[in-house]
């Protein structure tokens, strides 16, 4: 593995380990979301360190917007058997049945109702009190303030202005009834740091960040991905074979792809390095007007 | 188009890995006020080494021309000034963490915002910096808020500070008023014990000296701001450091597994080292070190491990582990340096939860020493803390935790204050020293206790708490029920405003402070009457849930039984026994009960006595039934414990 003990991202790991751990004790029900994205892979990772020999006390929870990519399904349960561990799939049933898509109601109205309420729908469901999210402050500007455990109110809101001080590695997870916590164990953590660290420890991650010839259109100067034939394909787009690979990974027709040869771990960190487009590009949510991330946020999006 | 370049043949990923995991690391932070320009000056520093990408300066572009407050060119600010609020206001509201690296080292900045309300923000970036640049606008020169930044860096243990002499180009690039700016500084910093104090003059708007020299700064000839953020020395943490272990998670996957998991803060730790549990004096040595990597045969600073030890021994999170020859100081008091960070004031004597390390317990302040003046370091006497205000301060706790100076140790030397109502992190402490009589003096067990007390009379000593409004009947019924129990034999005291106003409270007034001063006193005093065995009755309006609280939490949760005499504002107001209500009316009397001071409503007492329709005589039975049947009392005096 070859990481020195006291390198940057062994300080990274012991932090984030310290939170893990920190929410684990302090709370009565906690809960790790779990997106199946390389952030996830490696907070999986983290927690599966933070409490060996055994195994996470908590279990998994994947909101399924029923638009994921199809590799992804199979990672999570691939993921899930390998470690034994619990996993909770939550799908907003109302929003199936009003067959809520991404293409009809918008990428904005999609995200609000399929991702953004199924998570809140969940959590209050299951009566959850801390839940572990893979956001990193370097993200987005409005997560750059973000604290380590972000307080949200009984109905999930996110207040910028009503968060605690945190000084320290001192973390208060105080709550009232109904209250809850949002974890970030990855505050900390950089795009590069996230990928070194897949690197250096050998963390599985899903096919798809991992160039191939996949079927794309071109469709705003963005490159999606045909993943099953619910794609509607405008008049006009041709779907061709090309090299790509993506570099997060979400719902596949909100989810663009860059062109790439990189097929191997280092082919990708070694592309990262000179990289001169930021991560969130490929998110077509976050385009929809400045700021956006920090509404979602008041709304209970991660 | 996302197009990214084919990878150049040349490029060596693991020589670059290896030169990325040999780099130093550096958390610092940038205070100034609104206007020095600290926002653009790290939106320089994210610039100038390339870390923001092409997508990220398209919308910069856009916002520049939207918000941007510099005609015509990007403004780097807006690369930093996230929420939306703040944005439109033009200021920065809140610690934002940014992350940007150079070939020597990776930095993670905490921007934290400078005018005076938000101090409680500089010392939440301060206490993970190993830096502070303070910025000041060449025109102006040293502020009085300076002087405070300077003076909060140091308090929480920054070791190494730069006044950066920002927006020279608005005095063009005057050599005169630079040095004139370093001789003030140096003559105050010098009273700071910092390890390092850099002075440098720069404009982050144009560049000058950030990150590249500038020929119109060509007479100086100290580093750029980068340069010195990149070079200046930082001793290892504590490296000296005696070896402490915080207790986060007792790890017991099976019956054959028993492991403790935590961080290491401070020094290292070996297999085969005797270590010892702080606070119950037990030891052990270190059998493994366990981790998913493969055990270690040794732990250093800032590594999460999990630790078995060769002997079962009773630990729990909370715990600290310690070399046995180099231990904490274990006490229930001792005294610190508070910030208080919260709206409502900070009142001695009122509980509050304390969280040091990995242990949560109640605490409280027993008495404000002087509060500091932050803009000229005087000290002043105080009864109350306000937001923003720092002191040094001794506190008592319900228990003893292990902790050491913050001198010597930041991660064992803090904590916070957290409300227990409203559970807001009302503060954060810096811990000076142990008191010494709680340090060095034992507590005797003693075989003559209060269960014997108690089992002498045949009952189980407790307090009937009675609160509510004046007025509302509580001392009415609170006699009513001490004749009853006198009447089946039983030992009471009753403490009203009678007894303790007029005597042990008599230096009291009715000012908020005062009122918590007051429950402090009857609440301890009653503690000892209980512990002498005593059924006690106390009969006090407190109004505050938190005082009630504190009385609650000197007990064990059985000794304290609250009863909330239920009687609406209307009705005292018309009974009005003493006539208070109408002079409060009349504004004669200020901070009455229910007319301009508030009765917070306990929320789950264990009995709510609704006065309505009901005599007396009615009520003090309905409460001698209930202790009767919880087994306050004995049905007669054969009661045993």
């Amino acid at each position: 593995m070859g990481i020195d003990s006291q390198s940057h991202l062994r300080r990274l790991e012991n932090e984030s380990i310290h939170i893990i751990r920190e929410v684990a004790a302090e709370f009565d029900n906690p809960v790790m979301l779990y997106s199946i994205g390389k952030d996830s892979a490696v907070m999986l990772h983290l927690a599966l360190k933070a409490f060996y020999p055994s195994k996470p006390p908590f279990p998994l929870l994947h909101v399924d917007t029923t638009w994921k990519f199809q590799e992804m399904i199979t990672f999570r349960d691939y993921t899930v058997d390998k470690y034994g561990l619990d996993l909770i799939v939550h799908t907003n049933e109302e929003g199936v049945k009003n067959n809520i898509n991404p293409f009809d109601h918008g990428s904005s109205n999609y995200t609000h109702i399929m991702k953004t309420e199924a998570l809140k729908e969940a959590l209050t469901q299951y009566k959850f009190d801390a839940a572990f999210g893979g956001a990193r402050r370097d993200e987005e500007k409005s997560r750059a303030k973000e604290r380590v455990f972000s307080f949200r109110s009984a109905s999930h809101g996110w207040d910028p202005k009503n968060q605690r001080p945190e000084l320290w590695s001192l973390y208060n997870g105080r709550i009232a009834k109904g209250e809850s916590i949002r974890a970030f164990p990855l505050s900390n953590w950089t795009e590069l740091d996230i990928w070194q660290y897949i690197l250096a420890e050998g963390i599985e991650i899903v096919p798809l960040y991992f160039s191939a010839k996949r079927p794309v259109v071109e469709r705003d100067g963005t490159l999606l991905m045909l993943d099953d034939d619910r794609f509607r394909l405008e008049p006009g787009e041709k779907v061709e074979q090309r090299d790509v690979r993506f570099r997060t990974l979400g719902c596949y027709p909100l989810t663009g792809a860059v062109e790439s040869t990189a097929d191997t771990l280092e082919d990708i960190v070694s592309e990262m390095l000179i990289a001169r487009t930021s991560e969130r590009s490929g998110r077509l949510i976050d385009h929809d007007s400045s700021g956006s991330m920090e509404k979602k946020k008041r709304e209970g999006y991660f | 188009m996302n197009k990214i370049a084919p990878v150049a043949e040349a490029f060596d990923l693991s020589t670059y890995i290896n030169s990325q995991e040999s780099k130093s690391f550096l958390r610092f932070l940038t205070c100034g006020s609104v206007d020095d320009g600290k926002s653009t000056l790290i939106g320089r520093l994210l610039y100038d080494t390339k870390l923001i990408f092409e997508d990220q300066l398209a919308a910069l572009e856009k916002d520049s021309r939207k918000h941007g407050t510099v005609a015509d060119e990007i403004d780097l600010a807006l690369l930093v000034d996230g929420l939306e609020a703040e944005r439109e206001q033009g200021i920065t509201i809140d610690v934002a963490y940014r992350f940007f690296s150079t070939e020597k080292r990776k930095f993670i900045v905490a921007d934290t915002p400078g005018h005076e309300q938000y101090t409680r923000n500089m010392a939440t970036g301060a206490s993970t910096a190993d830096l502070a640049i303070l910025l000041v606008d060449a025109r102006n020169g040293l502020l009085t808020q300076t002087r405070r930044h300077a003076f909060i860096a140091s308090l929480l243990g920054v070791r190494h500070v730069v006044l950066a002499v920002n927006k020279i180009d608005l005095v063009d690039y005057d050599q005169k008023r630079f040095d004139e700016i370093k001789a003030d500084f140096e003559s105050f910093s010098s009273g700071f014990d910092f390890d390092s104090s850099e002075v440098i003059p720069l404009s982050a708007r144009f560049g000058d000296n950030v990150t590249t020299n500038s020929e119109k700064l060509s007479w100086f000839t100290g580093p750029t701001l980068l340069e010195h953020l990149e070079n200046v020395e930082l001793g290892e943490e504590h490296s000296e450091a005696a070896f402490r272990f915080p207790v986060q998670w007792v790890n017991r996957p099976n019956l054959d597994f028993r492991g403790y998991s935590g961080t290491v803060r401070g020094g290292s730790v070996n297999v085969g080292d005797e270590v010892v549990v702080a606070q119950s004096g037990k030891t052990s040595r270190v059998e493994k070190i366990v981790t998913m990597d493969g055990d270690q045969l040794r732990a250093d600073d800032g590594q999460s491990v999990t630790l078995t030890l060769a002997d079962e021994i009773d630990i729990s999170r909370g715990d600290v582990l310690a070399p046995a020859h180099s231990r904490p100081d274990v006490s229930d008091q001792f005294a610190a340096h508070l910030i208080w960070m919260s709206e409502n004031a900070m009142l001695p004597g009122r509980p509050y939860l304390l969280k040091c390390g990995t242990k949560t317990i109640g605490a409280s302040v027993t008495e404000i020493k002087h509060k500091v003046d932050v803009n000229t370091f005087d000290h002043h006497a105080a009864k109350q803390l306000a937001l923003n205000e720092i002191a040094f301060c001794n506190l008592a706790l319900s228990e003893a935790i292990a902790f050491d100076p913050y001198e010597a140790n930041r991660d064992t030397g803090s904590f916070i204050l957290i409300d227990r109502m409203t559970n807001e992190t009302v503060a954060a402490g810096l811990i000076w020293f142990g008191l010494r009589r709680a340090t060095n003096v034992h507590r005797q067990a003693l075989d003559v206790n209060k269960k014997a007390r108690g089992g002498l009379k045949g009952q189980k000593p407790a307090v009937l708490w009675f609160t509510g409004l004046s007025g509302s009947g509580k001392s009415t019924i609170a006699n009513a029920v001490e004749q009853k129990l006198l009447s089946l034999g039983r030992h009471t005291y009753l403490l009203d405003g009678d007894n303790v106003r007029h005597g042990l409270n008599k230096d009291l007034g009715f000012t908020d402070a005062d009122r918590v001063e007051n429950i402090r006193r009857v609440a301890e005093t009653s503690r000892l009457f209980v512990d002498a065995g005593l059924i006690t009755l106390v009969s006090f309006i407190s109004p505050f849930k938190a005082e009630r609280q504190l009385a609650r939490d000197l007990l064990n949760t059985d000794e304290f039984f609250e009863i909330f005499v239920d009687t609406t504002l209307e009705e005292c107001e018309t009974r009005d026994p003493k006539g208070l209500y109408a002079k409060a009316r009349k504004g004669e009397i200020s901070n009455f009960t229910g007319i301009d001071s508030a009765y917070e409503a306990p929320e789950a007492p264990e009995l709510h006595l609704k006065t309505a329709g009901r005599t007396v005589e009615a009520l003090a039975d309905e409460i001698v039934d209930r202790l009767l049947k919880d087994g306050y009392i004995g049905s007669d005096n054969t009661w045993v414990i």
